[in-house]
């Protein structure tokens, strides 16, 4: 008598494709194009601007830049250094989730959410104190431009921390995919400033 | 976070072939369709709204015909002409071609990759809000002179708002499509294994989620200057100046995309999903995608056949690759899809006469792009371009026809009538020809591009511009009476019988 049972072959492989953090990968395809295009332009203007000799006269610049105009660059590179702080905080949300520490994760969007506001707080305070008007001439109408698209992709990113952050609130431990989600556009988002803060608030 | 959404209405109404119309009231229809969260009504608002501007797209081009026939007088006003050629262009690219072939996508895609609804549908339902109320923004404002060039400058500023809310609208609606391929796919199914039209449709919505976003980041600059300072981007006349290119070759080809799709899908169903070389599919319609690169870039790639060898070479291989690398994709699907009708035994269907001699439109509309970048031949700012245009988007139409007669019945659940459909077809194909060829021949005499009046070359300037309008007229006609068809027949026709085996085949083959 044949005792041996064959046992059933294993099912299909289930597979986990996480569609937010597909969609938040597209979603920044999507900003970096923009601001690509963006800066770009920028570029192609600069390039294209003529010469004029440098106040102490050792050096030819391109007249791109007016001469009045000063770039606050401690509120600009606080904003650079603000971004590595949300990158490192969306990170540490990303690590609380994989160890079903919903509180902590809850702290860390959190605090994300707030380095957020102290972006648009920074960037407001850089209108403010390069006092010029929109109106101004070219720089000053392509300075705008680019600066508040930034502003818009950071503002939709303070959406998606929001999202995430009433769901890890309101006892949502399993949502990985989003916090994941959340996580690569924060660093998307960085990514992009990063260039953006090369190009108009660096190299000017 | 809820990724997909599976709604009662959306599984019922996925699960059901009875038509809707039929099981509940008219105001409920109405009330259904507005907060529908199923790929199928979505992708029916989008076909349906598409296919209504279709016909007044293809009017505006019969009136552009009429206005042409004798340059010395003139019908209709000259602000309003310069406006109706802009017009034209957006229409037949962002009312009429992307729509179509995206609502296509939305309605099929989740069925061909076994997911259980579209992903992120609500987002997509929302796209076709921001899409469609920027149309009526842009048509009002070109109504009231405010298109590129339009001398009022508050309705200019509406066109931004406007095609503001279109790029977003596609960009949603292509966002949901490219996710629903990539993550919803059923468990077991690699990419490679996904049925051809979900790979164009992939291909399509990834293709518009790079280009749209160069246009938006120049639509902003331009937007701004026009508000505030009118100086640094040429104000009103500098608008097309920046943005053109998103009104043109190699742009239209992305939205041609899934011409090859629908065409490979119904080739395997007529062969019983036996394809030769099937990866080979895959690689066709990745090599059309590589317009995206000629779009981004901004720039127009000629070549010039006069001076010495190494200037010829190096403007002979950008020319090569911004402009015929997608064509060889065109050739590579097209030559499967013979192969694989040659080598099987085939099964007839009505669908193919259209979707074929729209994929052959796209070529020739492709092939004619190639033709106009040469510069010796002269064709720079001549009727040609238009030409280009219409090729491509009537093709896309017709293929739309071709996809809708396919997938209708896999849509709305009832089957359309065969003879028809390959009648239509087939005046669809003589309507695109009569739209676009004569400006080909045009071109080679020197007709001003977007211009009206004023111009004179020897030969019947009347006969072509006859023929165009003409040609304009019938695709109206011919759009009206498929939309007709379809109408009646998905309200009223024979319930589709197709077995799981035949919607399987028809549907993944």
């Amino acid at each position: 008598m044949n005792t041996s049972a064959t046992a059933l072959g294993a099912g299909p492989t289930v597979v986990m494709r996480r569609p937010a953090l597909v969609l938040a990968g597209l979603l920044s395809a999507i900003s970096a194009m923009l601001m690509g295009s963006m800066l770009a332009i920028w570029l192609d203007f600069r390039s294209s601007a003529p010469l004029r000799e440098s106040p102490d006269g050792s050096k030819m610049l391109r007249d791109w830049l007016p001469e009045n105009i000063k770039i606050p660059e401690v509120a600009t590179n606080t904003m650079m250094m603000t971004f590595v702080i949300t990158c490192v905080m969306a990170q540490w949300a990303v690590y609380s989730l994989r160890r079903n520490d919903s509180k902590h994760a809850s702290l860390a969007l959190g605090v994300v959410f707030l380095t957020e506001i102290a972006l648009v707080n920074a960037q407001l305070a850089v209108y403010s104190q390069m006092g010029i008007g929109v109106r101004d001439g070219g720089y000053m109408t392509m300075f705008y431009a680019i600066t508040a698209t930034m502003l818009l992709i950071i503002i939709v990113c303070m959406g998606f921390t929001l999202l995430a952050l009433f769901r890890s609130m309101a006892g949502r431990a399993g949502d990985r995919d989003l916090i994941s989600a959340h996580a690569l556009y924060c660093y998307s988002v960085s990514a992009i400033f990063a260039a953006m803060w090369l190009v108009v608030y660096v190299q000017k | 976070m809820t990724a997909i959404d599976a709604s009662p209405s959306a599984t019922s109404s996925s699960s059901s072939s009875e038509p809707i119309a039929t099981r509940s009231t008219l105001l409920g229809t109405i009330a259904a369709y507005l907060t529908a969260s199923d790929h199928k009504r979505i992708g029916r608002l989008l076909i349906s709204v598409s296919a209504i501007f279709a016909i007044g797209t293809a009017i505006e081009g019969a009136v552009l015909g009429v206005e042409r026939i004798s340059p010395s007088s003139s019908i209709v006003d000259a602000g309003i002409i310069v406006q109706l050629f802009s017009a034209l262009r957006f229409d037949l690219i962002f009312s009429v071609a992307a729509p179509l072939m995206l609502g296509l996508a939305v309605a099929v895609v989740p069925m061909q990759v076994g997911a259980r609804a579209l992903a992120f549908a609500r987002a997509a339902m929302f796209g076709f809000y921001l899409w469609l109320f920027g149309v009526v923004l842009v048509g009002s404002s070109y109504l009231n002179n405010g298109g590129p060039g339009g001398g009022d400058a508050e309705m200019v500023d509406l066109f931004f708002a406007g095609l503001g809310l279109v790029i977003s609208g596609l960009l949603l609606i292509s966002a949901s499509v490219a996710t629903t391929v990539l993550a919803s796919r059923r468990a077991g199914m690699t990419l490679i294994e996904t049925p051809i039209f979900s790979w164009s449709a992939l291909v399509a919505s990834v293709s518009m989620l790079l280009t749209l976003p160069v246009l938006a980041g120049a639509l902003i600059y331009v937007a701004v200057d026009h508000a505030y300072e009118r100086a640094t981007f040429g104000a009103t006349e500098g608008v097309n100046a920046w943005i053109g290119w998103a009104l043109t070759s190699p742009q239209i080809f992305i939205v041609a995309i899934p011409t090859l799709g629908v065409l490979a899908q119904i080739v395997a169903t007529m062969t019983r999903g036996k394809q030769p070389l099937r990866v080979g599919l895959f690689v066709g319609v990745g090599l059309m995608s590589t317009a995206v690169i000629g779009a981004v870039t901004q720039s127009s790639h000629t070549v010039n056949f006069s001076g010495s060898a190494s200037d010829i070479l190096k403007s002979l291989i950008p020319y090569l690759f911004f402009n015929d690398l997608s064509i060889l994709g065109v050739l590579v699907v097209l030559g499967l899809c013979l192969l694989a009708l040659k080598s099987e035994k085939a099964k007839l269907n009505a669908a193919f006469v259209p979707a074929f001699l729209g994929v052959g439109m796209v070529f020739t509309g492709m092939v004619g792009n190639a033709v106009n970048k040469i510069v010796n031949l002269k064709l720079a700012n001549t009727v040609f371009e238009e030409g280009v245009l219409v090729y491509v988007c009537y093709g896309v139409v017709l293929s739309g026809i071709g996809a809708v007669a396919h997938f209708g019945p896999r849509i709305w659940g009832r089957e359309i009538a065969s003879a028809p459909v390959i009648g239509l077809g087939l005046l669809g194909f003589l309507a695109t020809v009569l739209a676009s060829l004569p400006y080909f021949i045009a071109g080679f005499a020197d007709q001003p591009a977007s211009v009206a009046n004023g111009f004179d070359y020897s030969g019947p300037i009347w006969l072509w511009n006859s023929l165009v309008a003409v040609g304009h007229a019938l695709m109206a006609l011919v759009i009206l009476l498929f939309f007709a068809l379809a109408a009646k027949s998905f309200r009223s026709g024979t319930i589709s019988t197709a077995t799981s085996a035949e919607l399987f085949e028809s549907v993944n083959g």
